[in-house]
């Protein structure tokens, strides 16, 4: 550097702390994320300990009624998670065997030109506002189902289920169809070999090989129905109740968030402190299926070649 | 009938199986579709748009609705933009590999599977009261850009890795500077798909209810914000509201707000994939 003119030295000097300064944003960019997840933790941990004073946690966890809205105060948050099950329950029964299906035939049946027009018109279906499914639950799916089975009431958890079972098809299909077609094509050629048919080959080489990313694709997808708020919010009830029954109305933990941020509870206030409990409920359950699904992913990891 | 039989016949009704499960998503899009159009089309017009929330359904418009988008929409983009971006050269170019690279993984991943609610409830306690930023698009905008932040990062991130090593070596090797080398020759190489993940993210955002709902999004506002700092509903919000209410008159007024809706949505994820198609065409390396 002491060879360098005096005036290029300050150049290089001054180039180098612009460098600097820029890099220290771009870290503190990324920093962001984890101040959000950190944010996130503190934020539903401090409201929730408050709430936890007040409500012992044996209570919040076995107590079977859910009330804080009315006089007679209850809080086991059991029926909101009920609820939550059900319908998520629903909404896998109906996407797992479709977006499945329709992952096997995309990737071991379809045409080329077939695959790359069907993918991305299913992926409309999870680019749609959650709000126009929970129309669509309401107005379309509850009638309809009411005219075979009377007996269903206006909010139930079925019609909501089965909405957002279609609409997290493309989330399962898209995933496994990756997962399906990254299997190395000597695996199937084997088989053929073998006198299998393209059905044989599927269920009983590619897809084994290819589960623990399908494995993946469904956690999420569990994940993502627990955590969905609008459908079952405008389509499944606001009434908290520990069951099984899917014609009755229920409540979820996302739409016990939505129904107290709508009406104005006082901040501070006992009722105020439930949806951070009630939040930080379903953000463990979700937290821990997410790092499951990470866990199985890096762990078995298909290395075939 | 032999076994060969069989198992040719399960193949075929396999076939016939998966078409039809195929079929089921996309025909209940082109019924939601219909059912929409049907309900909602005859309601728009020109005084939809400009007229105010209303006790009477017929009288009531989206203009406090839509323009309470936009606001969102814009002020959306200029804070996740920046900082999507920003996060993604860093973990990209700049980070080195090695424990803090991973664990700002695990991170992002994490933080794309938290509950959009759960942004919500951040949102309402951090910026709303901590940050006295009160119950306004501000505080609203925070809120849905920390939520999209994960898929700009992560697009940012797949088109930054596409750009070949040898643009890079090339510019270095002029004298270029790591910054000059990144602003001057990478993010322009990588400029499309990073676009591509900026709209897909504020397709997500607009589309949001519930987070905006818990940070306070009013479901009645009279009047059209005038800056960051004013309260707000948005569209979706606006939707809600008329389907919770149980004159069906208000149902006709949801279905016409939910094709304004999907025509945003629709169209900017079109202008995603065919702004995808046409720089995956033109940029061979």
């Amino acid at each position: 550097m002491t060879l360098l003119p005096q005036k290029a030295a300050g150049f290089y000097c001054k180039m180098n702390i612009k460098e600097k300064i820029i890099e220290g944003f771009l870290f503190a960019c990324s920093a962001v994320c984890v101040l959000t997840t950190l944010g996130i933790i503190a934020v539903l941990l401090v409201q929730s300990v408050q709430f936890f004073s007040e409500v012992p946690i044996s209570s919040f966890l076995t107590d079977t009624q859910w009330t804080p809205l009315f006089a007679d105060k209850h809080f086991g948050i059991l029926p909101l998670l009920s609820g939550t099950l059900l319908t998520t329950v629903i909404a896998i029964v109906i996407a797992l065997p479709l977006g499945l299906s329709i992952a096997i035939y995309l990737s071991e049946y379809a045409s080329k030109g077939f695959r790359s027009t069907v993918k991305p018109m299913l992926e409309i279906l999870a680019a749609v506002p959650t709000v126009v499914y929970g129309f669509f639950a309401l107005t379309v799916v509850t009638p309809f189902i009411q005219k075979f089975f009377p007996g269903v009431a206006g909010f139930n958890a079925l019609s909501p289920g089965i909405v957002m079972g279609l609409m997290i098809v493309p989330l399962i299909s898209s995933l496994s169809e990756d997962a399906l077609y990254a299997v190395p094509r000597h695996l199937r050629e084997g088989a053929y070999a073998l006198g299998s048919t393209t059905l044989q080959t599927s269920l009983r080489v590619v897809m084994p090989a290819a589960s623990s990313g399908i494995i993946v694709s469904v956690i999420l997808a569990i994940s993502r129905a627990m955590g969905e708020t609008m459908i079952v919010a405008i389509a499944a009830g606001q009434q908290p109740r520990l069951t099984l029954d899917p014609t009755v109305p229920i409540e979820t933990v996302t739409t016990y968030i939505v129904q107290v941020s709508l009406g104005d509870v006082p901040h501070g206030s006992l009722e105020y402190k439930t949806i951070f409990a009630a939040g930080l409920s379903l953000f463990v359950i979700t937290f821990l299926l997410n790092n499951i699904s990470f866990y199985i992913k890096k762990k078995y990891r298909e290395a075939y070649e | 009938m032999n076994n060969e039989q069989v198992k040719t016949i399960k193949n075929s009704a396999f076939r016939i199986w998966a078409i039809a499960a195929t079929s089921v998503g996309l025909i209940m899009l082109g019924i939601l579709l219909v059912k929409i159009g049907m309900d909602g089309l005859h309601r728009i017009s020109m005084a939809f748009f400009t007229s105010l929330p209303s006790r009477r359904a017929e009288n009531a418009g989206i203009l406090t609705a839509w323009v309470g988008t936009l606001w969102i929409m814009v002020t959306t983009a200029v804070i996740a933009i920046p900082i999507g971006v920003g996060a993604g050269i860093y973990l990209e170019e700049y980070s080195r590999k090695g424990a803090w690279a991973n664990f700002l993984e695990i991170n992002i991943s994490n933080l794309a599977g938290v509950p959009s609610i759960i942004y919500g409830l951040l949102g309402l306690e951090f910026f709303v009261r901590f940050l006295h930023m009160g119950e306004s698009i501000l505080a609203g905008s925070f809120t849905l850009a920390l939520l999209v932040l994960p898929i700009v990062i992560v697009s940012t991130r797949e088109s930054l890795k596409a750009v070949p090593k040898t643009i890079r070596e090339a510019s270095y090797a002029l004298g270029a500077s790591k910054w000059q080398t990144t602003w001057m020759q990478v993010l322009p190489a990588a400029a499309g798909g990073i676009m591509t993940g900026i709209i897909l993210a504020l397709s997500r955002a607009i589309g949001e209810t519930a987070p905006l709902i818990v940070v306070g999004a009013l479901t009645y506002v009279p009047f059209t914000p005038k800056s960051v700092f004013d309260s707000f509903t948005v569209l979706p919000i606006q939707i809600f509201n008329w389907v919770s209410r149980p004159q069906a008159e208000f149902l006709v007024n949801a279905a016409a707000g939910i094709i304004v809706l999907l025509l945003i949505t629709i169209a900017m994820n079109g202008a995603a994939v065919i702004l995808r198609n046409r720089w995956q065409k033109h940029v061979k390396w």
